[in-house]
């Protein structure tokens, strides 16, 4: 998902690297706060830990492969904002020294994998690990944190794109998406049979209360919200509503809506957002995303008690 | 170390290699973003461009069967998403565009990352006030990367060595315990470089 140079414009460019910065210097500020100093050097550590996990391939079905992107698995190791800090490393040195991944598109790399990755990732995670006790709710929650994650870090690539006027959302949405699905339950059963394999050999590492993360403060929580749902506001919003919005909804219900429809001060190019022809693929994406949320949820499970004996539950 | 062979070349002597890095990074930064920007009908810039990053790959003496390697394993990449594109009106038009802008850029940095040690664009950085974490991070990230590929192709190679399965799941679950074990390593390295850097004074 590493989008290269040239494929974002100037005004999608500097919004993303505002985004990216933003969340990268909030993340350095709250680990700076909240790591142990002897906790420095795992963070370069986990950077080429990162780097080296994603050379190793899985063998997929037909001759193909996958491999990990690691943006749940780091939040789970380390907590979300050393995360960040460690796929932003990544994503520089990538970008730096074997020139994968463009410059000019850092900024929405490291929106869209380390942010939307690590931090979004991870606040599912949060979210869904108390319904499971021990182990197993790690697991399920993790694998339905990287699923979501990945997808949702395709669509706002796609937002990108189609903001930047290089693939139109109708053609990009649906390709990314759909592609990402199937990318995203590679992504959750590794991080489900890595998390496992950490948990088997050093299992303190894996502690929800090992001194990491134990209190959100509302702070950073909030600050981080802020960003992802600016950047999805930005990138994803203006695309993804095919029917009318809140506002059109009162206009119609109030019966004013000829007033607003006088004089439009901008013409929009798509009328409404509706694109001819296009709602039918978008609907049918909708719908297979939450499908597959199902399957994810119910591959989660069935792995979590495969992976997990139960009695260290 | 094996793995080194990715950045052997920024490490050559040529009169490329001796500019200091803040004018490569800032001559290179300043192409890229020209290059995104510039409409593709100025086709005089694109083409003087060509020529001037071919005289700038000649003058640094780096192998052109390397750096034609690179760019023939990146451009896909560039290329997949191109390929979306084409499924719209007016979509050659678009993707012979990003084709071109994309593959100038995607030179340039190859040229960049090959005539600039990592250490020098970070001194570079550094001179900027970037914050110390983040340059302390990729420091160390940039030390024991190589070291980090070596180990985990070693423990593959253990693994390939012991395991004959041919059941997907299992080869799977063999890997990610490979993976895991790799992250444990690291955690335990990362521990002893803390002692190591404490006992030589660190701050």
């Amino acid at each position: 998902m590493h989008i290269p140079d040239g494929f974002l414009d100037a005004k999608t460019a500097v919004t993303t690297a505002g985004l990216a910065g933003g969340g990268l210097g909030l993340a350095l500020r709250q680990v700076r706060r909240q790591l142990p100093r002897s906790k420095v050097p795992l963070l370069g550590l986990a950077a080429a830990f990162v780097f080296a996990a994603q050379m190793l391939n899985f063998p997929v079905a037909g001759g193909t492969s996958g491999h990990l992107v690691g943006g749940v698995l780091t939040a789970v190791l380390l907590g979300p904002s050393a995360a960040v800090i460690v796929l932003a490393s990544v994503l520089i040195v990538q970008c730096f020294v074997f020139a994968d991944g463009g410059v000019t598109a850092l900024g929405a790399n490291i929106f869209n994998m380390g942010i939307i990755g690590g931090v979004g990732g991870y606040a599912i995670y949060r979210a869904i690990r108390g319904a499971f006790s021990g182990l197993r709710g790690q697991i399920v929650a993790a694998v339905v944190a990287a699923w979501c994650s990945t997808v949702a870090a395709a669509i706002c690539c796609a937002g990108q794109l189609a903001l930047s006027g290089t693939v139109s959302w109708s053609v990009a949405f649906p390709a990314m998406a759909n592609v990402h699905m199937l990318i995203g339950v590679g992504e959750g059963l590794i991080t489900a049979l890595v998390l496992a394999a950490v948990a088997r050999a050093r299992p303190e590492l894996l502690e929800p209360s090992s001194g990491r993360n134990v209190r959100l403060s509302y702070g950073p929580v909030l600050v981080f919200g802020l960003l992802i749902s600016f950047g999805l506001a930005l990138f994803v919003a203006p695309f993804a509503c095919s029917w009318p919005d809140g506002l059109d909804k009162v206009a119609q219900s109030l019966g004013f809506e000829h007033r607003a429809a006088g004089q439009p001060l901008i013409h929009s190019p798509i009328p409404e957002y509706q694109l001819p022809g296009i709602s039918s693929a978008a609907m049918a994406t909708s719908l297979a995303g939450m499908i597959g949320i199902v399957v994810v949820f119910v591959l989660a499970f069935v792995l979590a008690r495969v992976l997990v004996p139960k009695q260290t539950r | 170390m094996r793995h080194d062979f990715l950045d052997r070349h920024s490490r050559l002597d040529s009169p490329i290699h001796r500019l200091c890095a803040d004018t490569k990074l800032v001559v290179a930064l300043a192409i890229v973003s020209a290059t995104v920007v510039m409409p593709i009908s100025f086709v005089t810039y694109f083409v003087i461009l060509g020529v001037v990053l071919a005289g700038i790959a000649v003058v640094s003496k780096i192998p052109v069967s390397f750096l034609a390697g690179r760019l023939l394993l990146l451009e896909p990449l560039a290329l997949g998403v191109a390929v979306l594109a084409l499924f719209q009106p007016g979509g050659w038009y678009v993707f012979a565009t990003i084709v071109v802008k994309s593959t100038l850029c995607l030179f340039t940095m190859i040229l960049l990352s090959n005539t600039t040690p990592f250490a020098e664009l970070l001194g570079v950085l550094r001179r900027l006030r970037f914050p110390a974490l983040l340059i302390t991070t990729l420091a160390l990230m940039y030390r024991y990367l190589f070291l980090l590929m070596d180990e985990a192709e070693r423990m593959q190679r253990a693994r390939a060595s012991r395991t004959f399965t041919k059941r997907r799941f299992a080869l799977w679950k063999v890997l990610g315990t490979v993976i895991g074990q790799l992250f444990v390593r690291s955690t335990e390295r990362a521990e002893r470089i803390y002692a190591a850097m404490c006992a030589r004074g660190w701050k």
